[in-house]
């Protein structure tokens, strides 16, 4: 197996530069990015795989002696490549707010209380089938600074290696029917709608577990595609 | 299990925010880590370098709350990657580090002097170590690379030869003086001595 990485796809990304979130103003480049090959530096990239993660990790609703408060949840979705293909046995690490929009990060000072039976960070690792599922509770929204009356939707970051440093990204996935996406510079600092829409979750009553937890599908698309080549490469 | 509609084009990235650390560089959260800054590993053979350096905004003032992970062959320029075709290293070096700045945007790499890696036609490049830059008001990671000083091979480095030469320096880490293995490296997010970004 070859992997490739065309290009085509990166228009789906954000502009690094986006005012209206105004922490981009002082922390994107100014100069051009500069076009380089792709090497083998970018091609590859670290495996993690089952030995970095245990079951715990995937349910945050059991780290501590007692249950979150909140409404229970299970996000499941399928992690693939530019042609659908799974990608198999990679890591994902999530992170978020707790059910009152509080994180447990010592720099959140927002007024809401912290949860002590709630943490907030995973990690698991996808199955043959690029298949991954936790269980958590609904991240609250929460206030910040970037502008009067700033409040981000409610949100889960998600941490993805894939097969090499140019398959990795960081993202955040959204919650359906959230009130505050017109007002939010991050969500809309992508461009394009239908990218922007690839961020929101799908409720889906087929993942939902009766008198448990709601279920919600979010699937992602990494950098790369997986191709077996028909003849040697050639290099050019 | 039915698919979703939405698998069509690439995940767009978001930033990782302010409030990454207990969950990508958890030891002060007390949570184990998979990746540090010590990419050091016992029986590694290799030229032992440390690299320390700031990462800076436009103004030149401190991001105390980034994460960059760094990613490296080997001293014989081997990854510990099934994509490399070279196959894997005996060694347990992974080659991967992470790190959060904290206090006044600093970090601390403490690895090997990475190998030469084939590059386009198959040239070497110069030893390097590439870098991912994520904080919050970065809305996508920024990639870059740390190449060392006193480097004959980096004259002939196809990459560094697509870098205009006035700005070549910003991608070569400083050798730190009286201190053998020791370099400094800033990243400089923007501004007039800004850091040679990538896009691959």
């Amino acid at each position: 197996m070859t992997l490739i990485l065309p290009r085509d796809g990166l228009s789906a990304h954000p502009p690094s530069l986006h005012p209206d979130y105004k922490s981009t103003v002082k922390r994107s480049p100014s100069r051009g990015l500069v076009i380089i090959p792709q090497t083998l530096s970018e091609i590859t990239g670290p495996v993690y795989g089952h030995e970095t993660v245990d079951a715990a990790d995937s349910d945050l609703t059991r780290q501590h002696a007692g249950v979150p408060l909140g409404e229970r949840i299970i996000i499941e979705g399928r992690v693939l490549d530019e042609d659908g293909r799974p990608v198999p046995n990679t890591l994902i690490e999530v992170w978020q707010a707790n059910a009152a929009g509080r994180y447990v990060h010592v720099g959140d000072t927002h007024d809401a209380p912290l949860d002590p039976n709630f943490t907030g960070a995973g990690r698991f690792v996808t199955d043959a089938e690029g298949r991954y599922r936790f269980t958590s509770v609904k991240p609250g929204a929460y206030p910040w600074g970037n502008h009067p009356n700033a409040w981000r939707p409610a949100h889960i970051h998600f941490s993805l290696f894939g097969p090499s440093f140019l398959s990795r990204v960081v993202t955040q996935m959204y919650f359906p029917g959230d009130p505050l996406f017109p007002f939010d510079p991050i969500f809309n600092s992508v461009p394009d709608e239908n990218a922007r829409n690839r961020l929101i979750a799908d409720f889906d009553l087929g993942i939902t577990e009766p008198n448990w937890a709601l279920g919600y599908r979010f699937d992602i698309v990494l950098r790369g595609r997986n191709q077996t080549p028909v003849e040697e490469p050639h290099d050019d | 299990m039915t698919e979703s509609r939405k698998t069509s084009g690439l995940t767009p990235s978001q930033t990782v925010g302010p409030y990454f650390a207990y969950a990508l560089t958890p030891s002060r959260y007390g949570r184990s880590e998979f990746a540090t800054g010590d990419l050091r590993v016992p029986d590694l053979s290799g030229e032992p370098v440390v690299v320390e350096g700031r990462v800076l905004d436009a103004d030149g003032a401190p991001i105390p709350d980034a994460m960059l992970e760094f990613w490296q062959p080997d001293a014989e320029g081997r990854f510990a990657s099934p994509l490399d075709p070279r196959g894997r290293s005996n060694s347990a070096f992974k080659g991967f580090g992470r790190v959060e700045t904290v206090e006044a945007g600093k970090f601390t790499l403490s690895t090997i002097k990475p190998g030469r890696v084939p590059g386009p036609n198959g040239a070497l490049q110069a030893p390097h170590i590439t870098l991912g830059v994520f904080a919050r008001g970065m809305l996508n990671r920024l990639h870059t690379r740390i190449y060392f000083p006193d480097e004959p091979a980096n004259a002939e480095d196809p990459i560094l030869a697509l870098v205009p030469e006035d700005r070549r320096h910003t991608l070569i880490a400083r050798a730190i003086p009286g201190e053998a293995g020791r370099y400094r490296f800033d990243v400089h997010v923007q501004g007039a001595d800004e850091t040679v970004f990538f896009d691959a």
